[in-house]
């Protein structure tokens, strides 16, 4: 296959760095040559963070350019709307509908975008929203938006559901297993 | 088998690897990751520095013992280490030693973008620089090799994507190192003049040497492919560059100081245009020109800043990729900012009422430079703001430094504050220092200090008493205070910048982000109650947004720490549930 890029982006503590880690053990077991960039440091501090997972025959760059993203997974509206042109024209973007103020908006000296859904769904024609939070407190903790956004982005990785599984068993500590695994069956059944 | 590693844990694997005994390091971002993985191996002595001077001197005693010795710091850790670097370039080692710098392009946790190439050439240090994980782990294995083989300290350098990127990495086993012999020998290990003047010339003896190596050492790699077109890299840009540049020849360089000139020659002979592309400092590309080499380098390419292969695309091949954006929207900035909860928020909530001075330095505290706290008016380096503040007391008089205060952290404190603190005793200053004492070196990612009574493993240990320590440098003002009681802070802070003697505030309180720091429920605004006075908006907490006149307090993100509770006038804001 060809090369994969995909692109994790959110807030700093939204758990990022776990999803991509998920996402790169997934594609080691296929037995592709990996490459992951993270953040670590100042911008984890409730920054816009971004994370890079590429894969295929020979990885070079750890990171992804404009233009170039298969997939981004956005934790976050602004945050899609920020890192968009990374996308492919035809790449997928997979977006949780929450919105988190920056501390611009915060002071009042911006005002958080409107209608940012509806102007990405312009520009995007491979597009799916949802609401992970709602689905993660369902499967028992806020804190597994990410593992939801996983069982969603599972579903549409072309690799089969049993590698993503097995990669989450490998990753998560185990016992938050039987929560995380109910937050992707969700994610991947959205 | 292969595992998908950062750079910095395939490193911390070479260090394993190679039968190193003896880790001594202080954290900084992007190189963490690399003591925290070798504090994993139980065959390894490792421990958490109070500052890189001592990580580096430590090291140097052990590789004197004849032990593997190794430390790690980011790029401006070096400054702290590079008394003891230069001197221990000339006494060279024992048993091999090895210091991986990790620089930060970009600064995207840093103060400034100096390169440490810079260092590798002024004390004559030899220099690895991988461009993956697999080559991080290979040529720190490498790097004690040559220490040995050179009588020298090596450096491994990194760069922030390099230390935090992932990638496959082979692992082998653990070399069972045996300590060398330790004799005493004064004129190797004692630098006095006499042996000085005699260890200079042998040094520039082994640089010679090196340079011949590097001529023909596989660390270097020449691909001749195209002839029309090549290019010279070291580190990370060496994959942006392969990457926009598939059949270009190009020349690796795995050895960054000393450089090759034969080598390069040889390539220059071959390949019509050359471009020389590094991060930041053109150091390459300066050799290639002393050596009447001609290249492209700095002429086109920036020296600030990180790289990325859309930018050598833009500026090599002339292409620009189109892709999709939001034409007319402009989307706020997304800025680092303290946390839901973090001590921090109340000492420069309190603070902010009296309009001071602040002379602060590096940690999370920081932050508090950014809006809508605006509180700091330095950040210099890590202990500066003490000293700072004296310097400000010196040139505008004690009337003005009624109004000054220097802030330090727990961490930062012992890395270079104590000094500070005892100057200003010392030459009988009067200023207000606080130590913004959240018990962990936050910024990071958690790392115990000297302060909290735990070592790298966890283990309890002796920790430093503040405040016996502030009464033996002679400071007789010591107050501890809960930076939750904004109102006691606010009087504290002004009693004691109004007193004519030097003072200390100790601000106490654990960082929100320890699993052992829990706070209650969460907090809610009343609407009714709430006048939208924005007196909370004050304390720029994340969780605290504004909508429709109406202050609103986010459950995702609200740790219930309470600050908000405290500063409401109008007592519209409660716990749920009480």
């Amino acid at each position: 296959m060809s090369l994969q890029s995909i692109m994790i982006v959110g807030v700093g503590g939204q758990g990022t760095l776990l999803t991509s880690r998920i996402i790169g053990n997934v594609a080691i077991n296929q037995g592709y040559d990996v490459k992951m960039s993270e953040v670590h440091g100042m911008a984890q501090r409730g920054g816009s963070v971004v994370t890079f997972v590429k894969y295929g025959e020979k990885i070079y760059s750890p990171v992804i350019e404009k233009g170039s993203a298969d997939i981004i997974l956005a934790f976050e509206e602004l945050e899609a709307a920020r890192w968009l042109p990374y996308l492919k024209e035809d790449g997928l973007l997979i977006l949780n509908t929450q919105k988190i103020d920056p501390m611009p908006v915060i002071t009042g000296t911006m005002k958080y975008p409107e209608d940012l859904l509806l102007k990405i769904g312009e520009k995007v024609r491979n597009f799916i929203t949802l609401d992970a939070l709602v689905l993660a407190k369902e499967a028992g903790t806020i804190k597994a938006v990410n593992v939801v956004l996983i069982g969603v982005m599972a579903r549409n990785s072309g690799i089969s559901k049993e590698e993503w599984i097995k990669a989450l068993e490998a990753t998560v500590p185990a016992k938050f297993l039987e929560m995380n695994m109910k937050a992707f069956e969700l994610g991947f059944n959205k | 088998m292969k595992k998908l590693m950062l750079g910095n844990e395939a490193v911390a694997r070479g260090v394993f690897e190679a039968g190193v005994t003896v880790v001594s390091s202080y954290p900084g971002t992007p190189s963490t990751e690399i003591t925290e993985n070798i504090a994993m191996y139980k065959e390894i002595f490792s421990e958490w520095a109070p500052n890189e001077k001592v990580a580096l001197e430590v090291a140097s005693g052990a590789s004197i013992a004849g032990a593997r010795a190794f430390c790690a710091m980011k790029h401006v850790g070096v400054n702290v280490a590079a008394d003891p670097l230069f001197t221990m370039s000339y006494i060279g080692v024992n048993g091999g030693l090895v210091i991986a710098v990790a620089d930060d392009p970009g600064m995207h946790s840093s103060q400034n973008e100096q390169d440490s190439r810079h260092y590798a050439r002024a004390a004559k240090v030899m220099m690895l620089e991988p461009s993956d994980s697999q080559e991080a782990k290979d040529f720190t294995i490498r790097a004690f090799e040559l220490s040995e083989q050179f009588d020298t300290p090596v450096f491994i350098r990194l760069s922030t994507r390099i230390s935090h990127s992932q990638s496959l990495v082979t692992i082998g086993e653990r070399t069972d190192y045996q300590l060398k012999d330790y004799v005493k020998d004064v004129n190797k290990n004692v630098m006095m003049p006499a042996m000085g003047r005699k260890k200079h010339i042998m040094v520039e003896e082994r640089t010679k040497k090196q340079i011949t190596y590097s001529e023909t050492s596989d660390l270097n790699s020449m691909v001749i492919k195209d002839k029309k077109t090549g290019f010279i890299s070291c580190g990370v840009a060496f994959q942006y560059a392969s990457e926009i540049l598939p059949d270009a020849s190009f020349l690796k360089l795995g050895i960054t100081y000393p450089l090759p000139v034969e080598l390069i020659k040889k390539f220059a002979d071959q390949v019509e245009t050359i471009y020389v592309i590094e991060e930041l400092e053109p150091i390459i590309e300066e050799h290639c020109r002393m050596n009447n080499i001609k290249v492209i380098g700095k002429d086109i390419l920036p020296v600030t800043g990180e790289y990325s292969a859309d930018l050598l695309r833009k500026a090599i091949l002339n292409e620009k990729i189109s892709y999709n954006e939001l034409e007319d929207e402009i989307l706020p900035v997304r800025p680092p900012v303290l946390c839901p909860g973090c001590p921090h928020r109340g000492l420069y909530y309190s603070m902010n009422r009296l309009k001071l001075v602040l002379t602060g330095d590096i940690g999370c505290y920081t932050l508090g430079a950014l809006p809508p706290l605006n509180a700091l008016d330095t950040c210099i380096c890590m202990g500066g703001g003490i000293s700072a503040a004296h310097g400000f007391e010196k040139a505008r008089g004690k009337d003005f430094d009624r109004k000054v205060v220097g802030i330090v952290g727990d961490s930062t404190f012992t890395h270079s504050g104590i000094t500070g603190l005892i100057d200003i005793v010392y030459n009988k200053g009067i200023s207000t220092i606080i130590v913004a004492d959240n018990s962990i070196t936050g910024m990071t990612g958690h790392q115990n200090n000297p302060v909290n009574g735990f070592t790298i493993k966890g283990e309890p240990t002796q920790a430093v008493d503040l405040l016996k320590l502030a009464e033996a440098i002679g400071i007789k003002r010591v107050k501890v205070v809960d930076p939750f009681d904004m109102k006691k802070m606010t009087e504290t802070i002004k009693e004691e910048t109004n007193t004519d003697e030097p003072s200390l505030i100790i601000s106490q309180r654990p960082c929100a982000l320890l699993k052992t720091v829990k706070y209650k429920g969460i907090a809610k605004v009343d609407t009714e109650k709430c006048r939208g006075c924005k007196m909370c908006m004050k304390l720029g907490c994340p969780a605290i947004t504004f909508n429709d006149g109406k202050a609103k307090i986010n459950d995702a993100l609200c740790v219930g720490c309470g600050m908000c509770i405290s500063v409401c006038p109008f007592e519209a804001i409660s716990k749920e549930g009480e």
